[in-house]
């Protein structure tokens, strides 16, 4: 057999090798034309190793030897030590020409989706990019099949033209017929990607069966980055870069408020196009990285992320080109630590986990903070809730009373109440007689009061909504003993005229 | 049957199968969801080889369920923690699908899951992977496979189909009459993971995407009726699987992919020549509106011209 394992996948290979041991044990011979040295051991008893005339001849143990197979090779082979192969010395990996240029890319990669891609979050227009990046699949092929070579920037302008198409289209969609953004997304997505794997078929069929190297696009292929193609990304990532400053109060304008910039007598259309251009061509850029299927992250990862650090366009269009540039480059260098790992998901494993970490930490927006915010919340209530109750009961009786009692007043979970109650006697504002009841001191008398009070303003306010709607209460955090007493005046007419009046600081009176 | 036939049937199998939710969710402004869930769905397949480390097909089929339900899960967390809504979607089927392609990459490299067949499927083996099941025939597995999701989406949708017909088209109406909008939600994701994994086998990521969306939206475009709208898109969905087929075998090219490229031309001729809701239907009726109201002022000015 001349080559039977040539060309064919893993699943085959073991079924072919099956059948030619079973063909063994029945007592026959099987000649095998291979080249893949590392399976001869596997596969093979017997080995003869040829180079225009016979090497050596014999079992495979005896014959399959370094020296035999240098003399075969004639000296051109190297050997890779087992133990050699999979991790290698970063520093040595950094030192090499080839690495440099390939981080230099991926960064610039980065980064530049990553400032673009803020523009898409804000507009709501995340998942468009996920459409142009496969859209640009059939562009790619169409330019390759026209001009027959892998010439990037032929390539790249291609799949500019294909995915601006796709976005036109999608656009089309949805401003003509009842098709929702979503669905017109969803289709030119797919259907393009469809005509692009048919055009894939083709290429490969015609151009012999090597695939002429275009599948790397979907899934990208940061290694197969060359010097050309970096100094072209180079070129188009200054250019992206140098327009966003340029255009930035233009595009800030009419990413928030399209209208407004109109009235201002903005070319909308015009910007809203360069803009489109841009973010097409940052997709473009970026799909020899991490491939067509994960572009869209490249354009979503970085900007959420920097959104939750910040609230201000510019610093956030910063952040998030740093965050791309910087997922770039962890991404780029683990892959080149551990052999066989893919660049391009990498790249979007460390955004998409950068993005997940600030989820939780960040200041403000992250959930950890709001979930302390929240409890702090739900303290101070139930403290002000414990203390208006208790301040109540006093007010009829001045004694001490029992959980059930403040409880039944104004019912809050048990394990809250505990805790409340701990933190308001720490605080000195009520004391425990036995066991199970709890008396104000006069600093809680007073304190109850103060909150009694305020939470009865706070009904009225409520109550006379309209009335009191003057009074900044929310940005005084409810806060309505700090107001001044003229404004105070009309509240205590209506505590009078309700009577709701707290009797007084000391309490103790009865109603 | 013939090879042909054979795939002719997976493929329109697979379009019937992928209509029913794919109309459901198109009218709920959820199909990016099938997108996210029909990639995610490589991830479920790495770890359920790597869990079991057997290429069973059932514990493969859960596994990758799970992952579905899971993305679907994940997207409403990120959702409901403040991420807006295209994002998040964008963010975790994108991130599930790296670590799926790293761990195939890693540790699945010898096994029959690879990446690329994952995206663009292999319909053209399908013929040759047959089972004997109940006694019948040898009938292709991923005609089976297909078969059995097709029947547990109908039974399903003629049994919520009320409750699925108000809450896509009702949402705030279905909650308040005290429908289980939540459990529908998961419902239907739940049977678009598994259509998904069931069509991602034999026909590839790519192609259930085109297969949910396309053929819908087709429909969506011709009728007003629910239940036309099912059957319409089933059938666009036969059409373009039988189209793409005999298109790519003259081609020689990919047969999802053709297929996929069908689904894409079927829409843009309804988009095109809808009676209803095509663009150039509705730009005669403009220019005929706005003739009527040309003659009505002309007839108007004549009326005040009369002595």
């Amino acid at each position: 057999m001349d080559e039977p394992f040539v060309g064919v996948d893993a699943a085959t290979e073991r079924a072919i090798i099956s059948l030619l041991t079973s063909l063994k044990a029945q007592g026959k011979t099987v000649l095998v034309v291979h080249h893949d040295l590392q399976t001869v051991e596997d596969y093979f008893d017997w080995v003869m190793l040829l180079n225009i005339r016979k090497i050596a001849f014999g079992p495979t143990g005896d014959v399959f030897t370094k020296d035999n197979l240098q003399k075969t090779y004639g000296g051109r082979l190297s050997f890779l030590d087992q133990d050699q192969k999979g991790v290698s010395p970063l520093l040595d990996v950094l030192l090499q020409p080839n690495t440099q240029w390939v981080l230099l890319g991926t960064m610039l990669l980065g980064m530049t989706s990553g400032v673009l891609g803020s523009f898409a979050l804000l507009r709501r227009q995340s998942l468009i990019g996920d459409a142009m990046s496969h859209a640009a699949l059939p562009g790619i092929c169409i330019a390759f099949i026209i001009v027959g070579s892998k010439e990037m920037i032929f390539l790249v302008l291609g799949a500019g033209i294909t995915a601006y198409f796709g976005t036109f289209l999608i656009q089309t969609f949805v401003k003509h017929s009842r098709i929702k953004t979503d669905t017109a997304i969803g289709l030119v997505l797919s259907v393009f990607f469809g005509i692009g794997i048919v055009l894939l078929t083709i290429i490969n069929r015609s151009a012999g069966g090597n695939q002429a190297g275009l599948n790397e696009f979907i899934f990208g292929q940061a290694a197969a980055m060359v010097r050309s193609d970096v100094y072209i990304f180079t070129g188009a990532a200054i250019l992206l870069l140098a327009t966003t400053f340029l255009l930035f109060k233009e595009l800030k304008l009419i990413t928030f408020d399209r209208e407004f910039a109109e009235g201002l007598g903005l070319p909308a259309t015009l910007i809203n196009g360069i803009l489109m251009t841009m973010i097409t061509a940052s997709v473009v850029i970026g799909l020899q990285a991490v491939g067509v299927v994960l572009m869209a992250a490249m354009l979503i990862a970085p900007a959420i992320t920097a959104r939750y650090w910040t609230n201000r366009l510019s610093v956030m269009i910063i952040l998030s080109g740093i965050l791309g540039g910087f997922s770039g480059i962890i991404g780029t260098l683990v892959s080149t630590q551990i052999s066989g790992m893919p660049t391009g998901p990498l790249i979007i494993v460390s955004a998409c986990l950068l993005f997940f970490l600030s989820l939780f930490i960040a200041p403000k927006k992250g959930l950890i903070t709001k979930a302390i915010h929240l409890y702090r919340l739900k303290k101070q209530t139930s403290e002000a809730q414990v203390m208006q109750s208790l301040y109540e009961l006093h007010e009829e009786e001045p004694r001490a009373f029992t959980s059930e009692e403040i409880q039944d007043a104004r019912p809050i979970t048990p394990i809250m109440f505990r805790r409340t109650i701990n933190s308001l006697i720490r605080r000195q504002w009520i004391t425990t007689k036995h066991d199970n009841s709890y008396q104000l001191t006069s600093s809680g008398q007073k304190n109850g009061y103060r909150i009694t009070l305020n939470n009865r303003y706070l009904q009225l306010y409520s109550m006379y909504e309209l009335q009191f709607a003057h009074l900044p209460m929310e940005k005084m955090n409810w806060n309505f003993l700090s107001l001044p007493k003229e404004d105070l005046q009309p509240f205590d007419e209506l505590l009078k005229e309700h009577d709701m009046e707290p009797l007084s600081e000391k309490g103790g009176g009865h109603r | 049957m013939s090879y042909a036939a054979w795939i002719i049937m997976t493929a329109s199998l697979v379009g019937i199968t992928c209509s029913i939710i794919g109309v459901l969710l198109v009218l709920r402004r959820m199909a990016m969801i099938s997108d996210a869930i029909s990639h995610t769905v490589l991830l479920g397949l790495v770890s359920a080889y790597l869990v079991t480390n057997s290429l069973d097909g059932l514990a493969m089929f859960i596994g990758a369920a799970i992952t579905g339900v899971l993305t679907a899960v994940f997207i409403q967390l990120l959702n409901s923690a403040g991420v807006q809504a295209d994002a998040s979607i964008g963010i975790v089927f994108t991130f599930l699908f790296a670590i799926g392609v790293i761990l195939v990459s890693m540790f699945a490299r010898d096994v029959h899951i690879d990446t690329e067949h994952a995206i663009m499927g292999e319909l053209a083996f399908i013929p040759w992977t047959t089972v004997e099941w109940f006694g019948l025939p040898p009938i292709p597995q991923a005609v089976w496979v297909i078969g059995i999701v097709l029947v547990i989406n109908i039974v399903i949708l003629v049994l919520l189909y009320k409750e699925f017909k108000l809450s896509s088209f009702d949402p705030e109406l279905a909650a308040a009459l005290g429908l289980p909008v939540v459990f529908l939600h998961y419902v239907l994701m739940g049977m678009t993971s598994i259509t998904a994994v069931a069509a991602f086998d034999a026909v590839g990521a790519i192609l259930v995407v085109a297969m949910i969306i396309a053929p819908p939206a087709t429909a969506y475009l011709l009728t007003e009726r629910l239940w036309m709208m099912f059957v319409l898109s089933a059938v666009f969905g036969v059409i373009s699987a039988v189209a793409g087929y005999y298109t790519a075998a003259w081609l020689d090219a990919s047969i999802s992919g053709m297929m996929a490229t069908m689904t894409g031309i079927l829409f843009m001729l309804a988009f095109l020549f809808s009676p209803t809701h095509g663009m150039i239907a509705k730009r005669i009726n403009n220019r005929r509106i706005r003739l009527s109201h040309k003659l009505r002022r002309f007839a108007v000015i004549l009326f005040w011209r009369i002595p």
